[in-house]
């Protein structure tokens, strides 16, 4: 049985561990503690930790206000609130300031389930990257969301943070010779017919459609893109270079996303066949997270087949 | 070191004189860049001059102090009003006034904390800035900090349902530290906010929702001085002046005119305005200095 554990659980755990460490951090939430596991920190710092209510917009104001005078705010809610309703405080009255706020979005993506499209948000990545200076971030584990949060109380300036609901496979802890920092991927899997650059819970599909393509006679290179902005430019170019093709694969809309993103680099810098695998330009729909995922060809299986077009235009 | 202090720094006739001056520097603003918001810049800035020269622990020396007084310009649009009146505070030279909103400077449409010194928070978006003066009243209580926290929105403004969402936190938190203002001109751009989109009565909602309220005339600086120091003893909720403004204010022809809600003046109209103001600021001198 494979330990599984939602970057959230780890997210809200991250939190309660460096809130000593940083007496800055400060903790907001819309009436949704409970789901974004900012609860634990709630009760163990009350004074620390500010409801705002079902009032996204005020949240992420409230807590621009008191990035000015030197605090460290942690706004919480789901990603389509977070990026989509209070997309323009956090907009004008953060990013373009220059403050130093961490807007994290829970419940991103289609795996949220049940919810269905009200809820689904697949545009954040989106959303949030073409903002001028905010940094995005979107783990794919736990070990990697621990590690996110502690670099981020180390930054200064203003992130999107994504985090997932569903539990997820730690891969991670096991990658030889694995360091996070903020802009760089990490090759969890060297290949040399073909990379996969994945972000979120794409990471542990990318590595399971690695296994696939193995058995085929493919060697498949496996990133872990976790920061969407800045890029990690000269990783992806490196992979370009020496694979001669690249599937993205992400659990967001094929626009704009980690896709858009790598396609924007290489296509200046080193053209090469870019498939985008995610959430083909629809909205979500209603269902268990793993039928979900299936129905928009989120597994290991489908990635195999975009990593064989990749080749196919290669070639 | 912060030189107000709680001082009186200025008698009403000196509050009057430098408010005349920022009126001036608010019509050159607007005149050379050809664009800007003169009508609720002059309805407000005498709230600002007030503030700055009455009120505020601020110190231009020292503008980042962590311990100062905080000012956000919710209707941001009505940077002229808090530039001249930074300007006149000594935040920096009245001269910068004329690269008001150029591509050559460092003057923005809107007010810009990374940029114009002085300013405390960047604002223009509607609604957004009183949440942001929330958050540094909280703040406040997080860091164990005695400043205070002021907010000037438009009545127009109040539109904006952020706003209400910024109330009623501000509610919950006990903000006695935070004192807002509403420039009620009643004008917004399309004309009388009552047909666009009535935000009144201010007083009930504000009490609704569990604020303190007072009311001024936002032209007098008794009847302000008399608001300002009721807000202080009130320290229990957070407070809300509302000012009773004339939009235009000090130049005729533009008072209570929507049409000069977002209009420069061309030459002819200035040269009559600035006439008619340093008219007014000559009279008001005479009378002081003798």
């Amino acid at each position: 049985m494979v330990d599984k554990k939602a970057t959230r659980a780890a997210y809200g755990e991250a939190l309660v561990e460096f809130a000593e460490k940083y007496p800055q951090l400060v903790v907001l939430d819309a009436d949704l503690s409970c789901a974004t596991m900012t609860k634990n920190f709630a009760k163990s710092y009350p004074d620390r930790f500010f409801n705002c209510g079902i009032a996204e917009a005020n949240m992420t104001a409230i807590a621009a206000g008191m990035a000015t005078c030197g605090l460290k705010p942690f706004t919480n809610t789901f990603a389509i609130f977070a990026a989509g309703r209070a997309y323009e405080q956090v907009r004008n009255s953060i990013a373009y300031p220059y403050l130093n706020v961490i807007v994290v979005g829970s419940h991103g993506g289609v795996s949220v389930g049940e919810d269905g499209a009200t809820h689904q948000m697949v545009e954040d990545l989106a959303l949030m990257r073409a903002i001028p200076g905010m940094t995005v971030v979107n783990p794919c584990d736990a070990n990697e969301m621990r590690l996110a949060v502690e670099a981020l109380l180390e930054y200064d300036g203003p992130a999107y943070l994504r985090l997932g609901r569903s539990p997820v496979e730690t891969v991670t802890d096991r990658a030889a010779d694995y360091r996070f920092e903020l802009g760089k991927g990490v090759t969890l899997k060297d290949g040399s017919d073909v990379t996969i650059a994945a972000t979120g819970l794409g990471v542990q599909l990318s590595l399971e459609a690695a296994k696939i393509l193995e058995e085929e006679g493919i060697s498949s290179r496996v990133l872990d893109i976790h920061t969407v902005k800045p890029l990690d430019n000269d990783l992806l170019i490196k992979a370009a270079k020496e694979t001669g093709c690249i599937v993205t694969v992400e659990e967001h809309s094929v626009v704009g996303g980690l896709g858009g993103a790598v396609s924007e680099l290489l296509s200046e810098e080193y053209p090469v066949p870019v498939i985008r695998h995610g959430v083909n330009d629809t909205f979500g729909r209603s269902g268990k997270a793993a039928e979900v995922l299936e129905y928009y060809k989120l597994t290991p299986k489908d990635i195999a087949v975009s990593c064989k077009m990749a080749l196919n235009k290669k070639n | 070191m912060l030189t107000t202090d709680r001082g009186e720094l200025m008698n009403t006739s000196e509050l009057e004189i430098t408010a005349a001056k920022a009126r001036l520097l608010i019509l050159d603003g607007v005149h050379t860049a050809k664009s800007g918001h003169p009508g609720g810049s002059l309805s407000c800035v005498d709230t600002l001059v007030k503030l700055y020269f009455d009120e505020m622990n601020v110190d231009p020396d020292d503008p980042q102090c962590p311990d100062r007084d905080r000012f956000v310009l919710s209707k941001g649009h009505c940077s002229p009003a808090l530039y001249s009146v930074l300007a006149l505070r000594g935040f920096f030279p009245t001269e910068d006034i004329k690269l008001f909103r150029s591509i050559k400077a460092h003057m923005s449409g809107h007010p810009d904390m990374r940029n114009v010194k002085g300013v405390d928070m960047s604002t223009g978006s509607l609604g957004q800035g009183i949440s942001t003066a929330v958050g540094m009243a909280l703040a406040a209580k997080v860091n164990g900090k005695d400043y205070r926290t002021y907010a000037m929105l438009g009545d127009g403004e109040m539109e904006e349902g952020q706003v209400w969402e910024a109330v009623m936190a501000a509610a919950k938190y006990k903000l006695g530290n935070l004192l807002a203002f509403v420039d009620v001109n009643g004008l917004q751009i399309d004309g009388r906010t009552d047909d666009v989109m009535p935000t009144s009565p201010l007083d009930a909602k504000f009490s609704a929702f569990g604020w303190n309220v007072l009311k001024a005339d936002g032209h007098d600086f008794d009847s302000l001085k008399s608001a300002m120091k009721a807000a202080r003893e009130l320290t229990d909720k957070p407070s809300v002046v509302l000012l009773s403004t004339v939009k235009g204010r000090g130049v005729s022809f533009m008072e209570n005119n929507a049409g000069w809600h977002g209009k420069a003046p061309d030459d002819e109209q200035y040269e009559t305005a600035v006439a008619e103001l340093k008219a007014h600021l000559a009279e008001l001198e005479g009378k002081y200095y003798g």
